[in-house]
């Protein structure tokens, strides 16, 4: 083109997010090499396809400048709640990249995407919008009452779904663009306590242990004494819920929380999809089994090899050495986002920057995380790598921000670039 | 807020050793997976994919002295199923039943196995026809755990004629795998039920081999999948008995189908048993793999008795066979000589206590010696012969003669003979302590009725004694080193003396003179045992025995014939025998001038 305009694209991003797409697209397509040929089978053209519009609308985005981006996070974020509250009053559907949720928006018998996906990104830029716009930095929970009302609307709506894999990304980025923001870590503990007090809650013993750590801090810390009080009585409140909560929960979300305990009890119903993903993925060794040719997955030991799974078709085809590579492409990307996020002209980039990283990082913690049974099981897929067209959109549309606000920042290691 | 320069690169850096250190521990999960615990989840990987599918090992094959086959393999077929479950299974056998023609047992069994052991394949049919294979071979696509073999497939050539030792295998039933799974034994197993295949089943089983094939998640195999390499089964070493195959056709032969009866045919010297017969015979062919309940049906239903061997089950009374027993005992306490004759001749009858003790011959045979008296068979020659022994003594005789006792045949089936254990304790028992005298039984006993059974194998272990040295062998089917124990002790002259007296009942005068074989000089002893059974007309039925031995200068075959529930005579049963060792010592010669010739 003969333009003569000049922006920065930061190559380290664009290349790391590249390198993991057709690690994934590759992967998808290994996914779907089974010996008895299913709709898998085919699912990689999908994928490419997707992977071409992401980068499309990457491409789009990063022309829009980050100030457009500010503007419009208000109306997007809006538009994100009223599709997940339209998914609750029965535009939705069953389905989903992990078998027992749903979470797609259908019209007509078509389904149209994931709100849910979008929502990560929506939900990202509101908060840098509501965080950027303190001019001191929360010293206090009232003071946070915006930024939980953003996060906390569509996790409530998601989690109503059904969908308590999603919910913990929303946490995952709550918490990391608080702190990112400058609260302080005790404030971060303190908020965070009834969470931990209600996991707690089922043994006293170890919740009487946390409690008297968090009083320490209530004492150190000295919030106001109203918050103090209220965190106090949050946290007893929640251990004494946690056993009745527990006991209400549904049979499959206890199972699965018991069968990352010990997957061993339950082989060939809750702990299967743990049991074989480690199967595949410890029988992978050094060098793996060779690409295309696992036996778990090729013979349909392990399910959902495709989507959530698909980590474990990396460690059982290219062991450790597939597995290393792949994380050390996560990493690369991870501290280049945080050093866009270091340095982004404003706030509110800056924010945006390290919101999305938080979002990428839970998913990949939690996901790669189950597949080795460090994590419970959980239906979140891994960005780049597993099949689903809203999602990889959705990385994408991340990707184009973040090379925006990369473009914008203060001299990123990137040179400057004709296009 | 806070975004002052030093701030953000603080918090950069905690992110950054954040970030790092999850990836971190990621990977060391993925290393301790996949590295440190490698080998246990490829072994589970293994297991996953892998199905051991046993494979069935020849049984080791049964020859006779000669070599000539008595039991050996052919190729048959197998169906086994890879179910995953019972509705599976149920399932596959329910579309099966249209391609196969099942029956309803054959689904029911089908289930019951899969129940009795889930990790072996379960076994549909166990010998599936040829035709039954190419109409499952067309649908494989639709049966992918299916699993066709080709299963060695048991079979006796001379069918009937073996049917008396050799017995048969079929499935492992509950029982006996409660008994033998600590040998290794599993569910739908073929192991032998009866005679041989019995008796020396851990022999003849050989060593199972292991096909290994790959399934997927769901059972079904995969065609030419990655697999280890097989185990191939070991066929069992074979087993060299001393049957002669001839003989036992000869045997088989001579009974056809109307005559009942047990033949039992062994060298004296050494205890090999040459023909083991039991007539109706049976087919094992018949029985391999499960027998149909027509053929059993009608087995059952004989009244002749074809399921029960008459040759090491069947206890019959003795008769005068066992005079010869009387005798040695009376010659081994010094009470006769061979030319002894006894106080009261012979005029028909005996009269002791209240009653007259008849004498097979009603005119009677005057006064005779011992050797006179072996010859015509004259009961009241024992009579007296008894008492002098007295009752004790005859007992105790009998049983250090082994009356009492297994022969130690190597098959399965046999009975232990009856025969009084003590005196009086056994009689006390048996008829309360005034409910006998020994008088009565001493008569009774030294004519070989009474309570005196024996089976025809025991009658032939007693005459190897007296053809040989007084030793009696154990008889052996399978072969081996021979095992013989001094049993009578009487002298070597005395033995000949009394193979002489024998040598008189086939010669003018004896109880079977009309059995006698030109050339071949036989000894034996015809008996004439009371059933307490009649005909319809009222004749009375007896077991018609012949104890014989040839040649009588040195024995080289005993043999021992028995036909129950007859209006003739033991000089019946002779007929028989005499025939049988003219065979015997006939082919015996030719062999000798083929070998040296």
């Amino acid at each position: 083109m003969a333009t003569t305009r000049r922006i920065n694209v930061d190559l380290p991003l664009v290349i790391s997010a590249l390198l993991l797409s057709a690690y994934g697209l590759a992967m998808v397509y290994s996914a779907g090499q089974t010996d008895v040929k299913t709709a898998v089978a085919g699912v990689y053209k999908s994928q490419a396809v997707w992977i071409v519009l992401g980068i499309g609308a990457a491409f789009a985005v990063s022309r829009a400048s980050v100030r457009l981006i500010e503007w419009m996070t208000v109306p997007l974020y809006g538009f994100t709640i009223l599709l997940l509250t339209a998914l609750l009053v029965g535009l939705g559907s069953g389905g989903g990249s992990a078998a027992s949720t749903a979470g797609w928006l259908t019209i007509g018998g078509h389904r149209l995407g994931q709100p849910a996906e979008f929502a990560k990104l929506t939900v990202v830029l509101m908060l840098a919008r509501v965080l950027s716009q303190n001019r001191v930095t929360p010293r206090s929970m009232i003071e946070l009452w915006k930024p939980m009302v953003v996060a906390g609307l569509p996790l409530l709506l998601i989690m109503a779904q059904g969908d308590l894999g999603t919910s913990i990304v929303f946490v995952g980025i709550f918490f990391a663009m608080l702190f990112w923001a400058g609260v302080s870590w005790q404030l971060l503990v303190l908020l965070g306590s009834p969470v931990i007090s209600l996991m707690l809650g089922f043994d006293a013993r170890i919740w009487g242990a946390w409690f008297l750590l968090l009083l320490a801090l209530v004492l150190w810390y000295k919030p106001f004494l109203g918050e103090g009080l209220f965190v106090v009585v949050a946290n007893v409140m929640m251990g004494i819920l946690g056993p009745p909560l527990w006991e209400h929960m549904k049979p499959y979300r206890q199972a699965r929380l018991l069968v990352f305990l010990n997957p061993s009890i339950d082989p060939r119903g809750s702990g299967y999809h743990v049991i074989q993903s480690q199967v595949a993925i410890g029988s992978g060794g050094w060098l793996g089994r060779g690409y295309l040719n696992g036996p778990q997955k090729r013979l349909a030991f392990l399910p959902e090899q495709y989507t959530d799974f698909i980590f474990a078709v990396i460690g059982e085809e290219l062991g450790f050495i597939g597995v290393t590579v792949a994380l050390a492409l996560f990493l690369f990307l991870f501290l280049r986002v945080i050093r866009i996020a270091e340095r982004a002209n404003d706030s509110f980039s800056s924010l945006v920057a390290f919101g999305l990283l938080a979002s990428w990082f839970t998913h990949v913690l939690e996901n790669i995380g189950m597949t080795v049974n460090v994590m419970p099981v959980t239906g979140i897929p891994l960005p780049f790598f597993s099949y689903g067209g809203s999602f990889m959109l959705a990385c994408w549309l991340a990707i184009g921000v973040l090379a925006r606000v990369s473009s914008e920042g203060r001299g990123g290691k990137s040179g400057p670039l004709r296009v | 807020m806070s975004f002052h320069p030093n701030d953000v690169v603080r918090r950069g850096r905690a992110a950054s050793v954040i970030v790092c250190g999850v990836l971190v521990f990621l990977l060391s999960a993925f290393f301790r997976a996949q590295v440190v615990r490698n080998e246990q989840w490829s072994l589970q990987s293994e297991e996953n994919r892998l199905r051991q599918i046993p494979t069935a090992a020849p049984r080791g094959p049964i020859l006779d002295r000669n070599n000539k086959p008595i039991a050996e393999n052919v190729i048959g077929y197998s169906v086994t199923l890879l179910a995953q479950n019972e509705d599976t299974l149920r399932a596959t056998l329910t579309r099966l039943r249209q391609t196969l023609n099942l029956t309803n047992k054959q689904y029911e069994d089908a289930i019951k196995r899969f129940r009795r052991d889930r990790t072996r394949p379960t076994v549909i049919l166990a010998d599936a026809s040829f035709d039954a294979v190419s109409v499952l071979e067309e649908h494989r696509l639709e049966y992918p755990s299916l699993i066709i073999q080709s299963a060695p497939k048991r079979i006796y050539p001379d069918g009937e004629a073996v049917g008396s030792f050799v017995g048969y295998v079929s499935e492992i039933s509950d029982a006996e795998l409660a008994n033998m799974s600590s040998a290794g034994y599993k569910a739908g197993q073929l192991v032998g039920k009866q005679g041989l295949e019995k008796q020396y089943e851990k022999e003849l089983r050989g060593r199972e081999g292991v096909q290994f094939v790959e399934v997927d998640a769901r059972n079904r195999i995969v065609p030419n999948g990655r697999t280890r390499e097989d185990i191939t089964p070991q066929q069992g070493p074979p087993l060299y008995t001393n049957i002669d195959i001839d003989l036992q056709e000869y045997i088989h032969g001579l009974f056809g189908d109307s005559t009942a009866g047990a033949v039992v045919a062994m060298i004296p010297t050494t205890g090999e048993v040459l023909a083991i017969y039991s007539s109706p015979a049976i087919d094992p062919n018949r029985f391999v793999g499960g027998v149909s309940s027509a053929y059993y049906d009608s087995l059952n239903n004989d009244p002749r008795h074809p399921l029960y061997n008459k040759a090491v089950q069947g206890q019959y009374a003795p008769g005068s066979t066992f005079k010869l027993a009387t005798a040695v005992i009376g010659l081994e306490d010094g009470l006769i000589t061979i030319d002894s004759h006894m106080p009261d001749a012979c005029n028909g009858y005996y009269y002791f206590g209240n009653r007259a003790w008849k004498c097979w011959k009603k005119e009677g045979h005057g006064s005779l010696s011992l050797a006179g008296a072996i010859t015509q068979s004259c009961d009241v020659y024992f009579y007296q012969l008894g008492q002098k022994i007295g009752l004790s003594r005859l007992v105790a005789g009998g049983i250090l003669l082994g009356f009492d006792k297994r022969t130690g045949i190597d098959l399965p089936e046999e009975k232990r003979p009856l025969f009084p254990t003590s005196v009086p304790e056994y009689f006390n028992q048996k008829y309360g302590a005034r409910g006998w005298t020994a008088g009565s039984h001493e008569l009774n006993m030294s004519i070989g009725q009474g309570d005196n059974a024996q089976t025809v194998v025991s009658m032939a272990k007693f005459y190897s004694a007296l053809a040989t040295d007084g030793s009696e062998p154990t008889p052996q089917i399978k072969h081996g080193p021979p095992q013989r124990t001094k049993v009578m002790n009487i002298s070597p002259d005395q033995l000949v003396e009394l193979r002489q007296a024998m040598m008189g009942v086939l010669a003018a005068g004896g109880t079977a003179a009309a059995s006698a074989i030109k050339g071949v000089n036989i000894a034996g002893k015809t008996g004439t045992a009371q059933t307490m059974r009649y005909t319809k007309e009222g004749k009375p039925l007896y077991y018609a025995w012949f104890a014989g031995m040839a040649p009588a200068e040195d024995p080289k075959i005993v043999v021992v014939v028995m036909i129950p529930d007859v209006t003739f005579e033991g000089s019946g049963s002779a007929h028989f025998a005499t025939k049988i060792i003219e065979h015997y010592l006939h082919a015996q010669a030719n062999n000798t001038i083929l070998n040296t010739g």
